[in-house]
């Protein structure tokens, strides 16, 4: 069984107990102050947009957000500590017993939390040959800590688990969530226990995990470990092991006789934590449709593709784009809608944020209804849509001012039909002789002389029946 | 006309704002004392002439624009170094933070410099407030200016030296467990710890968060009342600091205390207790009573407990707060250390003194995964019984009167274990544990002439009846008499 500790980096304007901003990339030690670098008399003040982000996502997990928590300082010394102790939340963590939705192959899981707390991140040691540079540019950044029960049963799990909190956090808007930044980090507790034995076998914790990629390797790195010990006749230790996602290996760190005592304290210059329940009642009233959510309802009311309901539902504003579109045409053409977004839009997009695009979701939607309804056909949408990408333009506009109207009158294409049959009178006998495969050469022909615009089925058939008659 | 070094802060503060004296002339009055006395008082770490005397003309500047001066204006104070001062050598007597120069202001420090107060320097003091005699100071030794051969108390002893000395008309202490009212008895003049929250901490070298506070020193009641008023109030740089106005405490010294009741608790008048400071005790008791107060015997039950747990919290908030001097990032690191390791425990072990080592060695053990329950979760549950003793006493009484310490000031190097010196804080540390105010003052003196105290214990944010009642002993008792330091110096 897997255990999940990810560390989440709340998006707050300034650090957990300072005012002093938060940014990544700035020169070492220019976002300090003495409160940040511990210096002697500065004391700790909490910060409430971190506070306001931990009840969203406790909420949003359907935790227990406690309306009395407090915070506690747990000791150790290193260099990028500067108090000789973090401030974290021990007996009485803000958030208990919630869970995380995860959709993985199809099915969708409810991955039991233990807690979620707040804490504050540490420095950075900077190496460099045999003098270490200490930063603290990130301590004292807000976190929380977000602590799964041991219930995840695969790394495979463990990972769709890590990629769901991550797309949560970044629905919420709690978390930036660019793992470059190491805004989501991992620790995993991973043991394993022979087929029929209830107990948990010994855990082993992972620590510096920091990739999705990682997760999954160090994990099924762990569990192959562990069995090869138990088949080998061994025991597994509890211990605390390293992830070098480089080398794809890990080793060991510290074990149990040397188990860290943090010697936690109630933290005695902040005061507990108060919450009212009537804020809690409005931060729940503000939660926006969580994505699990969402992605079942793409299942249920509109009948995506699995596939498809996940990928539209990775970032809040690509399904905003979805649901803005579905409003502009109706429900009827949502399955249309998502297989355009997936296959056209986002290979238009190539990663850029589909804020950033031309095409306004209504608009996108009068194309999907002009193909819809055959006022234009599949590929001349494909023209019509690169000129929305390249003006910003709607359909409707592009197609009226370019004259792309689908040839759709019997009659006319008829008469059309006629006018090739009459100009190749070779391939007319040799189609009439057996040759069917020229019915293609006849429809290009009709196609070319009307520039793409007739509609192919109607094309087809009319020149089926000229030429057999 | 009184010399300048015999006024008062309050006498001081109206000639400074009527321009009968300039700030700049009683700020040298002040230095020049210092300089003449402090070589053997010890009551100074380090003496800010250059500062002081550019903050003085300053002020008189300012006044000769128009200013009102601020209702401290040109009254030096001596600011005890564990409270930090932007620009000025700070080390809470530490061989750790030796040569430490803070980039900014405790906030009660800012107030008194916004008040008009001149700071002087910074006063001598049990490391890191950790002890009862400012023995356990690292580089000076500060007397007690009633007698040279007695200790000041602690820890605030260079403060209290200071104002009885009169080398300073008004000082700032800190009181974790009695570090303010201690000294102050023994050094016979006035200290005056605020409730828990009143004045900021932002700025005060932690030594057990939950319990410290600073507090005024002074010669008067009315001085402490009026320094009190300046540093008392909200500041949200510390989340402990309580949102509630300074009080109107100078207004409350006329007041007076009839029909006050004032509970003697008689915990804290065991029947072996030093008579003379018994006597004390009973002297105010009987100026309160003509003054008239009602005075009723009361009992505070678990004060027998108080001791134990206040040297298991404090210790253990102590270890805690004093893991950032590390070496890493500021104040004294060892030479050439083999590994990180050795960087710590050796810029430790070489930096901190016996008293602040043991202390941490204590609270580290405390606090352990293994002993958590049986010392700091069992002391916690002590200190809310002591804090509801206080709670149903004062249903019934309005303040407590009690003694300070146990005897008046003993010679130095008079407390040959640490466990004597902690007995010592038996009637001072309950207060902190409950968060209240107290208000120790000078009542008589034994036969050799050291000075006597006596506290006064309040409700929390009561401050303003502890001065009414300090001021009532005061107008009884007469003007306290000065400390005859140095022989000769008028």
């Amino acid at each position: 069984m897997i255990g999940l500790e990810v560390h989440v980096q709340l998006a707050t304007r300034t650090k957990a107990f300072a005012p002093v901003a938060v940014a990544y990339g700035a020169p070492p030690n220019s976002l300090t102050d003495p409160i940040v670098l511990g210096l002697p008399g500065a004391l700790p003040t909490f910060n409430a947009a971190a506070l306001a982000a931990a009840v969203r996502l406790g909420l949003a997990t359907g935790s227990t957000v406690r309306t009395h928590s407090r915070f506690s300082r747990k000791h150790y010394f290193y260099p990028d500590l500067p108090k000789g102790y973090q401030i974290s939340q021990h007996d009485e963590p803000l958030c208990a017993h919630g869970h995380v939705d995860v959709w993985h192959e199809g099915v969708r899981h409810q991955i039991a939390l233990e807690r979620i707390h707040l804490e504050e991140d540490a420095g950075k040691l900077n190496h460099d040959g045999a003098t270490s540079r200490v930063d603290l540019n990130r301590a004292g950044v807000p976190l929380v800590e977000v602590v799964t029960a041991p219930v995840l049963p695969s790394a495979e799990l463990a990972f769709a688990y890590m990629k769901a909190l991550h797309r949560l956090v970044r629905y919420l808007g709690v978390c930036e969530g660019d793992l470059e930044k190491g805004h989501l980090r991992c620790d995993a507790n991973v043991s394993v226990r022979r087929r029929g034995d209830a107990a948990l076998g010994t855990r082993v914790e992972l620590k510096n995990i920091n990739s999705f990629r990682f997760v999954r390797a160090a994990i099924e790195h762990e569990i192959a470990r562990q069995i090869r010990v138990l088949d080998g006749g061994g025991r597994v230790e509890r211990e605390t092991r390293l992830w070098d996602g480089v080398a794809g290996m890990s080793q060991s760190m510290r074990g149990k006789e040397e188990v860290a005592d943090y010697r936690y304290l109630p933290d005695p210059d902040l005061p507990p934590l108060a919450l009212d329940a009537a804020e809690l009642v409005a931060a729940r009233a503000a939660l926006p449709e969580l994505p699990a959510d969402r992605l079942a309802r793409y299942l249920a009311d509109y009948q995506l593709a699995f596939d498809d309901a996940d990928l539209l539902t990775s970032e809040v504003a690509l399904a905003d784009y979805l649901d803005r579109a579905i409003a502009a045409c109706g429900p009827g053409h949502a399955r249309a809608l998502a297989a355009w977004i997936v296959n056209e839009l986002l290979r238009e997009l190539a990663g850029r944020p589909i804020t950033a695009c031309a095409v306004a979701p209504a608009a996108l939607a009068e194309l999907i209804v002009a193909i819809d309804d055959g006022t234009i056909s599949g590929k001349l949408g494909k023209d019509v849509f690169a000129k929305m990408i390249a003006t910003g333009d709607g359909a409707r506009a592009i197609i009226a001012r370019e004259g792309l109207r689908q040839l759709s009158d019997p009659a006319e294409v008829r008469a059309l039909a006629e006018a090739i049959v009459a100009a190749n009178p070779r391939q007319a006998a040799q189609y009439r002789a057996g040759k069917d495969t020229l019915l293609g050469f006849f429809v290009g022909q009709l196609m070319k002389a009307t520039g793409g615009r007739v509609n192919p089925q109607l094309a087809s058939d009319t020149l089926k029946a000229l030429l057999a008659g | 006309m009184t010399a300048l070094v015999h006024m008062t802060a309050t006498e001081l503060a109206a000639q400074v704002r009527a321009r009968a004296v300039s700030a700049r002339a009683v700020t040298d009055a002040f230095l020049g004392r210092v300089d003449a006395t402090d070589a053997a008082l010890g009551a100074y770490v380090t003496v800010d002439h250059e500062g002081a005397r550019a903050a003085a003309d300053a002020l008189d500047r300012a006044l000769a624009d128009g200013a009102d001066g601020g209702p401290l204006a040109g009254v030096p104070v001596a600011i005890k170094d564990v409270i930090v001062t932007r620009d000025l050598v700070t080390t809470a007597a530490s061989k750790i933070l030796a040569g430490w120069v803070p980039p900014y202001d405790a906030t009660a420090v800012a107030r008194l410099r916004a008040a008009g107060a001149i700071i002087l320097g910074k006063t001598n003091c049990d490391e890191f407030g950790m002890g009862s005699t400012t023995e356990h100071a690292a580089t000076r030794t500060t007397v007690n200016p009633w007698a040279a051969d007695r200790v000041p108390g602690g820890s605030s002893g260079g403060s209290a030296a200071a104002v009885a000395a009169a080398s300073a008309p008004l000082a700032l202490g800190t009181d974790t467990g009695g570090s303010i009212r201690q000294p102050a008895a023994f050094c016979g003049v006035v200290g005056l710890k605020p409730t828990y929250g009143r004045v900021s901490r932002w700025g005060a070298i932690a030594y057990a968060s939950s319990l410290d506070q600073i507090g005024p020193m002074a010669a008067t009641v009315a001085d402490a009342a009026l320094a009190l008023e300046v540093i008392a109030g909200l500041d949200p740089r510390d989340a402990t600091s309580i949102d509630l106005p300074a009080p109107a405490l100078v207004a409350a010294l006329a007041r007076g205390v009839r029909g006050l009741r004032v509970g003697l608790p008689r915990e804290y008048l065991p029947d072996d207790l030093d008579a003379d400071v018994a006597a004390a005790v009973a002297r105010a008791a009987a100026m309160l009573a003509d003054a008239g107060a009602t005075v009723v015997p009361m009992s505070l039950p678990h004060t027998r407990y108080a001791l134990p747990a206040y040297y298991v919290i404090a210790p253990a908030e102590a270890a805690s707060n004093l893991a950032r001097y590390d070496g890493v990032r500021f104040g004294a690191r060892c030479q050439d250390p083999a590994d990180l390791d050795e960087l710590y425990a050796r810029t430790r072990g070489e930096g901190f003194g016996p008293e602040v080592i043991r202390r941490i060695m204590i609270g580290t053990y405390v606090l352990r995964a293994g002993s958590y329950d049986a010392y700091y979760r069992q002391a916690q549950q002590v200190r809310a019984l002591v804090r509801r003793d206080f709670d149903e006493a004062f249903a019934d009484v309005d303040v407590v009167l009690a003694p300070v310490a146990p005897t008046p000031a003993w010679p130095r190097g008079a407390t040959p274990t640490p466990l004597d010196m902690y007995r010592a804080d038996v009637f001072t540390l309950a207060c902190n544990l409950a968060g209240l105010p107290g208000l120790a003052l000078p009542c008589g003196a034994t036969a050799a002439g050291l000075p006597l105290g006596v506290q006064l214990l309040g409700r929390p944010l009561d401050e303003a009846t502890l001065c009414a009642a300090g001021a009532a002993i005061e107008r009884a008792r007469g003007p306290a008499p000065r400390a005859p330091w140095p022989e000769g110096t008028p």
